[in-house]
């Protein structure tokens, strides 16, 4: 029985609605990525630095959390250290209790979806408002999101707009967007004004300065880091740049990366509190779960370095066709699928790493250089060693290689081969090869040849 | 030049033609061709799925079969692309081993690196009568950047009409053990590049991977089309 991503992926090849979703979104944004990045004669080395900057911070990452918690502390916060997940929501619980509050809004943050925040909250009658407005449209559908930066690119506007008919009270909506983005900033300026808390994600964080940076499109993101009396930051503490001038480098990969613009809307940076102007309390939280055992792998470290902006996922052939919901995590697409059994362990995410076809597109795109293709074989490596790989094509691989190790066995083997294919050949080829349905359900095999190479040339 | 052939061992056992062609095609051109029998698999198979010892082991045997080569042709971007890029990683922590594959990887080529790049040729003497269109695999792109070497020496295939094919980059799903953990989605990205391999028009579809072939060829071969594949090899040794 199919399990894990070839089960989900599955659900979602069969969803032509789905599909055509995928298509459009992902090939619109990938020529618009193509175009912003050609027109930079400089790309290569900006990668390249964007790429040491992350390094740089990964080998120091001791010293730069340090460094960041003084200046976050000298600059009027307060940093709290959560170990796991669950650490970090009974802190930001905590905060939020204390403030009295029972509704809070939230920027689109993945750590915060990572940690399952929202779930944590609901359970101490806090409710979340997700402010992103696609977040805010898988919130309403109770659907989790399927891209980094487009949560609800599995929808389309028809999609959309039922959904808001009947969730925001507006009957006589229509599909144009319009409407649609008025809809929804309709029902969160209500929010935006009333509530007394925020919590958000953060981008980047400045270790020398204690800055907070949040990148958006839509401006819900400043309501929330500038609107409340109390704001609430989760940090991955992978997310770390060393000075403020480093984010030259970030702030022009991310946005021609991620949404194929020069330069994003709204880029908010924010330090500490300013009497008198924005939240007069500020709380970090910075976040481990996982990381720091990730940080400990040599080839797969290089993954803490991603700065989501989801090329990867535009660019790969997998996530075009699957789309997010079939990672089964937060982190989709080629990205997902080595973070995922990192922060999770290989034993629980073991298919993912399989999810893909090696072609290195996502590796092309990474502006941080992250050599996906590289760490998806490694963690390949990690599944077969640490167990979940099945008997059978353990014992078949170690069979083969015995049979690649001798030029007698190898020989003898495409002769058997050849022998064993026969009675299952029709017109040259094999249409149905029992144990290989997997191939030979959509793709006919061509037998071992009548004079193999070898044969061949030892005849001449 | 002596010229020796990996022959890769798909091709060896399911597609004979391609690796006859080079031997071919180099022999036309005046080349000495020599084939060491105890070579068998590159590993790749194996490293791409997680079976890295045994990928090591098949790394140790290539470069005792191989270690003295002036230079080795494969008719696969990917196999050498595993030698050129993997074998490295392999050999890591033997330094013995380490020094043997920096000596040989280098010297390791696919064959449109070996003709155009090495050999600086273009016109290889050879014709072909049919409209042809070229995926360019995966690791022939993005591993080896071997870039316009193919496009070249199609083009100076006498009565070759070269057509392009639409999102050439994209990957024909693949993949290796993908193909089959992985069959439904491998499926559905090989449909989108045999929908645009017919919207071509050519007789024929070529590449420089035998495994590539092999899916997309699968897919024609099942769907009863009259589309071909030809390795980039059989065009190139064809004559008249």
């Amino acid at each position: 029985m199919k399990q894990g991503f070839p089960a989900a992926a599955h659900d979602a090849l069969g969803n032509e609605q789905l599909r055509r979703n995928l298509w459009v979104a992902t090939h619109t944004i990938r020529a618009k990525r193509a175009s912003v990045v050609e027109e930079r004669a400089d790309w290569e080395e900006l990668r390249e630095a964007g790429r040491a900057l992350k390094r740089r911070v990964l080998r120091h990452l001791d010293d730069y959390l340090l460094q960041f918690e003084e200046a976050v502390t000298r600059a009027g916060g307060t940093v709290h250290w959560a170990r796991d997940g669950a650490e970090a929501c009974r802190v930001v619980a905590e905060l939020v209790r204390a403030t009295g509050e029972r509704e809070v809004v939230k920027v689109k943050s993945l750590t915060t979806d990572e940690i399952r925040l929202n779930d944590a909250l609901a359970t101490d009658g806090i409710d979340v408002v997700e402010t992103d407005l696609a977040e805010l449209i898988c919130q309403l559908a109770g659907e989790g999101s399927s891209h980094i930066l487009v949560p609800a690119i599995h929808k389309n506007r028809v999609e959309i707009r039922d959904l808001f008919r009947e969730r925001l009270g507006v009957p006589d909506l229509s599909e144009e967007p319009r409407e649609l983005a008025e809809a929804a900033r309709l029902h969160l300026r209500e929010r935006f004004l009333r509530a007394r808390v925020a919590i958000s994600g953060a981008n980047f964080a400045v270790a020398e300065t204690g800055t907070v940076c949040v990148v958006e499109s839509e401006g819900n993101g400043r309501f929330c880091t500038t609107l409340p009396d109390t704001l609430i930051t989760v940090v991955g503490i992978e997310k770390l740049v060393p000075a403020p001038e480093d984010l030259e480098v970030f702030l022009q990969l991310l946005p021609r990366s991620s949404t194929g613009e020069r330069m994003n809307p709204y880029t908010s940076l924010w330090t500490g509190v300013t009497p008198g102007d924005g939240p007069q309390t500020f709380h970090v939280v910075l976040l481990d779960a996982g990381r720091t055992d990730v940080l400990a792998d040599e080839v797969g470290r290089q993954t803490l370095a991603c700065i989501r902006c989801s090329a990867c996922l535009n660019v790969c052939p997998v996530y075009e066709r699957t789309g997010g919901h079939a990672y089964d995590s937060v982190y989709p697409g080629p990205i997902g699928a080595i973070l995922t059994p990192q922060l999770q362990g290989v034993d629980r995410a073991g298919t993912l790493p399989y999810a893909s076809s090696l072609c290195g597109a996502c590796y092309e795109v990474c502006p941080v250089k992250i050599d996906i293709p590289e760490v998806l074989v490694h963690l390949r490596g990690r599944v077969v060693a640490e167990g979940p790989s099945s008997r059978g094509e353990r014992a078949a691989m170690r069979l083969l290689a015995w049979v690649f190790a001798s030029e007698r066995r190898y020989r003898l083997a495409q002769r058997l081969g050849r022998l064993g294919g026969r009675p299952f050949v029709r017109g040259g080829r094999i249409r149905r090869l029992p144990g290989l349905g997997a191939w030979t359900d959509t793709r006919d095999l061509p037998p071992v040849a009548r004079q193999t190479f070898r044969q061949w040339w030892s005849s001449r | 030049m002596r010229i020796s052939l990996f022959v890769t061992c798909l091709a060896d056992t399911v597609a004979p033609e391609a690796a006859t062609a080079t031997v071919r095609v180099l022999e036309r051109l005046g080349h000495e061709v020599e084939f060491r029998p105890e070579q068998t698999c590159c590993g790749q198979l194996h490293l791409n799925t997680g079976y890295r010892s045994e990928a090591a082991a098949l790394a140790r045997r290539f470069v005792r079969v191989f270690g003295d080569a002036e230079v080795v042709v494969a008719p696969s971007a990917s196999c050498v692309g595993t030698v050129r890029d993997h074998y490295a990683g392999l050999a890591e922590g033997d330094p013995a081993f380490e020094r043997e594959v920096a000596a040989l990887a280098p010297r390791v080529l696919e064959l449109s690196e070996l003709l155009a790049d090495r050999l600086g040729l273009e016109d290889v003497g050879a014709a072909f009568q049919h409209r042809v269109t070229y995926h360019p695999t995966c690791h022939s792109l993005r591993m080896l950047r071997v870039g316009e070497a193919p496009y070249r020496l199609l083009r100076a295939v006498r009565g070759l009409e070269l057509v392009d094919l639409p999102e050439a980059s994209e990957c024909c799903g693949f993949g290796g053990t993908f193909a089959v953990k992985n069959a439904e989605t491998s499926a559905a990205i090989l449909a989108d590049k045999v929908r645009h391999v017919k919207e071509t028009g050519a007789e024929v579809c070529a590449a420089a991977d035998s495994s590539c072939l092999l899916q997309i060829g699968g897919a024609l071969s099942r769907a009863g089309s009259r589309v071909r594949t030809a390795h980039l090899a059989e065009i190139l040794a064809a004559e008249a």
